[in-house]
């Protein structure tokens, strides 16, 4: 199977092509500069394969929660690669992929990720290595590092951009011990491939123009009072 | 040679289909005005996430209206600027992405340099130069136009577009957004000699606008003759004053246009923009074109506000020059109409 995947959703971006089980990738820090690496990466990616785009099974993508600007930029990509080149996508969780990325560094097997969501509040979610690859345990949410966070066990593992943020916070909250706490570790696109994947080979994907962010944070204006 | 274009500047979401051969194939538009409607005017982010749903069906439905294949796209336009960020992105990444699977070259659109050349669509397009009029929501000016690429400003509003005092006022008498159609509407009814607005900055030198003032001249003047109405004397009233703050905006805009004609020796005239759909406007240019002894042009009323059609044109004028951008893509929300240049080869 062969499947691009991208990721453009923190201060990283990243583009990785998965050959069965082969991976090649770019990952780079680079706040603000995403619409102008992500498709050059692209671009590198395949071209260091020898592969068409039409040659791919599939794409994958980081479909939020994350940087409303960043998402839709992971989404635009997707939608028009997927469009021009008549292929399936599967939209892939930012928090499921961070949590990916722990087991494939660390090993861990339960996994509490938070993304900084601005206006004091964190994206997170549990998420729990099931059958081969991470899996949400629950639903994503989005609210205030000081409630109702609690870690699954007690080898979780704390991960992503909300734990350096709210460090202090988040282990009052959560239980989670401070020796397992990676706010530094970023979304990799190696990790939205592989769960992305595991996806293609179970069928889930969807049609091009139903490639769309998953916000959370939904209430974003509020509609004049009625004189 | 098919060009493939995209407008996501605002709060419509254009796609077109322009053949260099033929002319316009196909255009589509999905409106969120019903959406930012409720909250009295746009919202940035609900735009942005609005694009990002409906761009896919409508360059789909596009090119089965065109009966035209992916492959037979030949270059892709879309809006860099100026406009909303998150809204201009949106459209970009899907531009830019769709460019580069499909091997083709993709070009940047000044959202602005689209209005200007909307004529260009019509069976009689103007040719260069002209002076033309750019009136929308966001922008009121006045430019010489000597060639793609080629503009100097003339004049600009230093306050409000004309649109958006069409946009305050109707929202003032309670007409509804947007305001230009709702003004006009209702100016229909509205009887002429009632009440005689100023016309800013007529009564001076230079071809500059300013609308603020008067759309303060609408409010007082509705709060002064409003008191104790209701019912149909109220409606009349709001009426009498769409009337004559139409007339005043119509009035300020051919005196200024007059002048512009007059002092750049160029009597092609061309309007653009979303307020270049009022009837009004376009009778009363018409008449002081021909006195001027030359002509003004105008795009479709379809063309007047923001659209897809208008970018494929402009994106074609640069591609065929050899103009297109590398792999990276950007918004250009503040953009000057100025900065641009002629097109050239591979910028």
């Amino acid at each position: 199977m062969k499947l691009l995947a991208i990721d453009t959703t923190e201060d990283s971006c990243s583009a990785a092509l998965c050959i069965d089980d082969e991976m090649l990738w770019r990952f780079e820090i680079a706040p603000r500069r995403h619409s102008e690496l992500i498709l050059p990466m692209v671009d590198e990616v395949l071209a260091e394969a020898g592969l068409a785009v039409r040659q791919l099974d599939a794409l994958a993508f980081s479909r939020g929660p994350g940087s409303f600007t960043g998402v839709r930029i992971a989404t635009g990509v997707t939608q028009g690669i997927a469009l021009g080149a008549d292929l399936p996508v599967v939209p892939v969780s930012t928090l499921a992929a961070l949590a990916q990325g722990t087991w494939r560094l660390r090993g861990a097997t339960t996994v509490l990720s938070a993304l900084d969501a601005r206006m004091g509040e964190v994206y997170w979610a549990c998420c729990r290595f099931l059958n081969g690859s991470m899996v949400l345990d629950g639903e994503e949410r989005v609210g205030r590092p000081d409630l109702a966070i609690e870690a699954l066990d007690d080898a979780c593992w704390g991960v992503g951009s909300g734990w350096a943020v709210y460090p202090d916070l988040l282990l009052q909250s959560t239980g989670v011990s401070n020796q397992r706490v990676l706010g530094e570790q970023r979304i990799h696109a190696r990790d939205v491939a592989s769960l992305g994947l595991v996806a293609l080979l179970a069928g889930q994907t969807v049609a091009p123009e139903e490639a769309l962010p998953v916000y959370i944070r939904d209430n974003v204006a509020e509609k004049p009072a009625r004189p | 040679m098919n060009i493939l274009g995209i407008e996501t500047s605002c709060d419509e979401t254009g796609v077109a289909i322009y053949s260099s051969t033929e002319g316009l194939l196909a255009h589509q538009l999905y409106s969120q005005a019903e959406l930012h409607a409720e909250y009295g005017g746009v919202v940035p982010e609900l735009a942005s996430r609005d694009h990002v749903r409906k761009l896919l069906p409508l360059i789909r439905t596009t090119l089965e209206q065109a009966g035209v294949q992916g492959p037979d796209i030949r270059g892709i336009a879309y809006t860099a600027g100026p406009g909303l960020a998150g809204a201009l992105l949106s459209g970009a990444a899907v531009a830019r992405s769709l460019a580069w699977t499909w091997k083709v070259p993709a070009v940047e659109v000044h959202h602005m340099e689209g209005h200007l050349l909307a004529p260009m669509l019509e069976e009689h397009p103007p040719a260069f130069p002209f002076v033309a009029l750019l009136v929308s929501g966001g922008h009121s000016m006045l430019v010489k136009v000597e060639g793609i690429g080629r503009y100097s400003l003339m004049g600009e509003s230093l306050d409000d577009a004309a649109g958006e005092a069409f946009d305050k006022t109707a929202k003032m008498l309670g007409l509804g957004y947007p305001g230009g159609p709702a003004i006009a509407a209702r100016a229909e009814q509205g009887d002429p000699a009632r009440f005689q607005f100023p016309r800013p900055m007529t009564d001076r030198p230079g071809l500059d606008f300013s609308f603020s003032g008067l759309k303060t001249y609408a409010l007082t003047t509705m709060q002064k003759e409003s008191a104790g109405l209701s019912g149909e004397a109220l409606e009349r009233l709001k009426s009498d004053i769409a009337r004559a703050f139409e007339d005043a905006v119509v009035d300020t805009l051919l005196i200024k246009c007059r002048r512009a004609v007059r002092e750049s020796g160029v009597n092609t005239l061309v309007l653009a923009g979303g307020v270049a759909a009022n009837q009004r406007l376009r009778k009363k240019m018409n008449q002081m074109m021909e006195a001027e002894e030359g002509q003004a042009f105008y795009p479709r009323l379809d063309f007047c506000t923001d659209n897809g059609a208008m970018i494929a044109y402009a994106g074609w004028q640069r591609l065929r020059a050899g103009e297109a951008q590398g792999l990276a893509f950007q918004a250009r929300p503040r953009w000057s109409l100025m900065d641009l240049q002629p097109p050239r080869l591979n910028c």
